[in-house]
């Protein structure tokens, strides 16, 4: 039990440590490593808990897809962060209600909330109980009594993505485009003409 | 006490031998990829260190390793060198889950496939922050291809896994392999009722590990190197190490994702007192020959084409896959319980 302790408190000092450093890292591109460290820390934390199938998915989503993307696009803008900076004491006011409304928010979820008794089996204990792996118990959860609402964050990921696709596709006239369909289909018959050209005459 | 101090050492024992026969094992395949592609441009390939060359790779590690590192005056230092160690690191951590024989795997864990999945999502790091912290405009244009690529090709791939995870009913590299297990040896493994998703694995394996003709990161004809054209000595030879592992890892996982792992492909006897392990390794060899033959045949692809196999070819074959396997199972019955 000490050693699952002290991996706990090694997961959880280095997630909160990375965290603060996410915001205080003058490269933005260090902060970005920062967060990774914090997602990989964080799945370091869902593993002590034996939900191990969460923590995979956070690697494989968060810093294997998502972490990858921010990367690539701070890397490609070249922000520079301390112009952003200069003008940032004006949003101070607009900041801080944000701040404090998000702040009273979480004080009375975390005073509030209680679990469903019948939840308190915590996936290790369950699995360790019944034998059926924490994926396996997570499938049958997700795929029958929640199925709609996971149908329905699908559906929003969905509409995020086509809006995406809207916002950046444009049709430029006189671009040339590849159509690989179109290729394959040529034949010799259409694409090549034998013509017979004369001596000093062109075709 | 002593009994977790056991444990520990006992593992650190088990991934040492794992480690160095890996290593070794490697070094091998370098002078295989390397003599494959003489033979097919009427070459002799490395020949002279030792008899018939064969200890080629040893003394390129020499000579890696003895050169100077050079380190560019406008690099970021730590970035910099921390790059190679997080993609060799990630791709031998990799290793931990990989059964060479039945219960040989130095972590036998629930979610093993998904294991592997995440460390080799993560390897995109090392490219993408050795591009960057080089301060180099070829190497960074390397790294932002290389990105895009791995991110584009890891969806397919994940897709592949899931078809075979349908078929298994489980996520242990395992019970993936115990699933193959049956009277028709080689006919029974999943290459030949998924054999369409055999050959998109085998693709974006190629795509995922930078391979030709998908070595567009480091295209020598018009970024020199890509993204390690800063790196010289022993980070480079790192850079080339965690590639090189990545591919044996993507040869593994072929084995036991469609070739049946350790299972002898004839499933009586002389055939089975041979010991899994070797099946194994005949297995990744047979796999690492295509890499290697198909980098000696292929011409490299454009980058545009590159990206249009991966999202508009690759990504709805598999997507379809998905649902008709997952549909086939659930009418004909054939569907595993969850295990």
């Amino acid at each position: 039990m000490t050693v699952t302790a002290a991996f706990f408190y090694l997961f959880a000092g280095i997630t909160v440590a990375s965290a603060i450093m996410v915001i205080a890292a003058r490269n933005p591109v260090h902060s970005v490593l920062y967060l990774i460290l914090a997602f990989v820390n964080s799945a370091g934390l869902f593993i002590l808990l034996g939900a191990e199938f969460l923590a995979m998915i956070l690697i494989v989503v968060y810093v294997g897809a998502v972490a990858v993307l921010f990367l690539f696009v701070i890397m490609l803008l070249d922000v520079d962060f301390a112009e952003l900076r200069q003008g940032a004491l004006q949003y101070l006011p607009i900041g801080t209600v944000v701040g404090i409304i998000f702040l009273v928010e979480l004080i009375l979820v975390l005073t509030t909330y209680a679990f469903d008794p019948a939840l308190l089996n915590l996936p290790a204990a369950a699995e360790r109980q019944t034998g059926v792996t924490n994926t396996a118990q997570l499938g049958s959860v997700i795929y029958t009594k929640y199925v709609y609402f996971f149908q329905l964050s699908g559906l929003i990921l969905l509409v995020a993505m086509i809006g995406a696709i809207v916002l950046t596709l444009r049709d430029r006239p006189g671009v040339k485009r590849q159509d690989a369909a179109k290729q394959a289909a040529r034949t010799r018959e259409t694409s090549i003409e034998v013509r017979k050209v004369n001596s000093r005459e062109g075709v | 006490m002593p009994e977790i101090l056991l444990t520990v050492l006992l593992i650190a024992f088990k991934s040492l031998v794992l480690m160095v026969s890996l290593l070794v094992f490697i070094a091998y395949i370098l002078y295989a990829d390397r003599k494959v592609w003489a033979a097919v441009q009427l070459r002799r390939g490395p020949n002279v260190v030792g008899p018939w060359g064969l200890l080629q790779s040893f003394a390129d590690l020499l000579k890696f390793v003895l050169k100077e590192p050079v380190i560019p005056a406008g690099a970021n230092k730590g970035l910099f060198l921390l790059a190679p160690f997080i993609l060799v690191v990630l791709a031998l951590a990799a290793w931990a889950v990989i059964p060479v024989n039945e219960g040989w795997a130095i972590a036998d864990i629930n979610v093993g496939i998904l294991f592997v999945f995440a460390v080799s999502s993560l390897q995109v790091y090392g490219v993408i922050i050795g591009g960057w912290a080089s301060n180099s405009k070829y190497a960074f244009l390397g790294a932002l291809r290389s990105a895009a690529q791995m991110v584009s090709y890891e969806v397919s791939i994940g897709f592949v896994i899931i078809t075979v995870l349908l078929c298994v009913g489980s996520l242990n590299l395992t019970q993936i392999v115990l699933a193959q297990d049956s009277a028709w040896g080689i006919l029974g493994w999943f290459w030949l009722p998924l054999f369409p998703m055999f050959v998109i694995f085998l693709i974006s394996a190629l795509a995922e590990t930078n391979r030709p003709p998908f070595d567009l990161p480091e295209a020598e004809s018009e970024l020199v190197a890509g993204f390690m054209v800063e790196y010289s000595s022993t980070p480079y030879l790192l850079f080339m190490l965690g590639e090189y592992v990545a591919i044996m890892t993507m040869c593994a996982l072929m084995t036991i994702l469609f070739l049946g792992g350790w299972l002898s492909p004839i499933p009586f006897a002389p055939f089975t007192w041979v010991p899994g392990p070797v099946w194994f390794v005949l297995k990744m060899c047979l796999c690492f020959y295509m890499f290697a033959m198909t980098k000696a045949f292929v011409p490299r692809y454009r980058y545009d084409q590159l990206m249009r196999l991966g999202w508009k070819v690759f990504l709805p074959i598999s997507l379809a896959a998905v649902v008709i396997v997952a549909g086939v199972l659930q009418l004909t019955g054939w569907a595993p319980g969850a295990q």
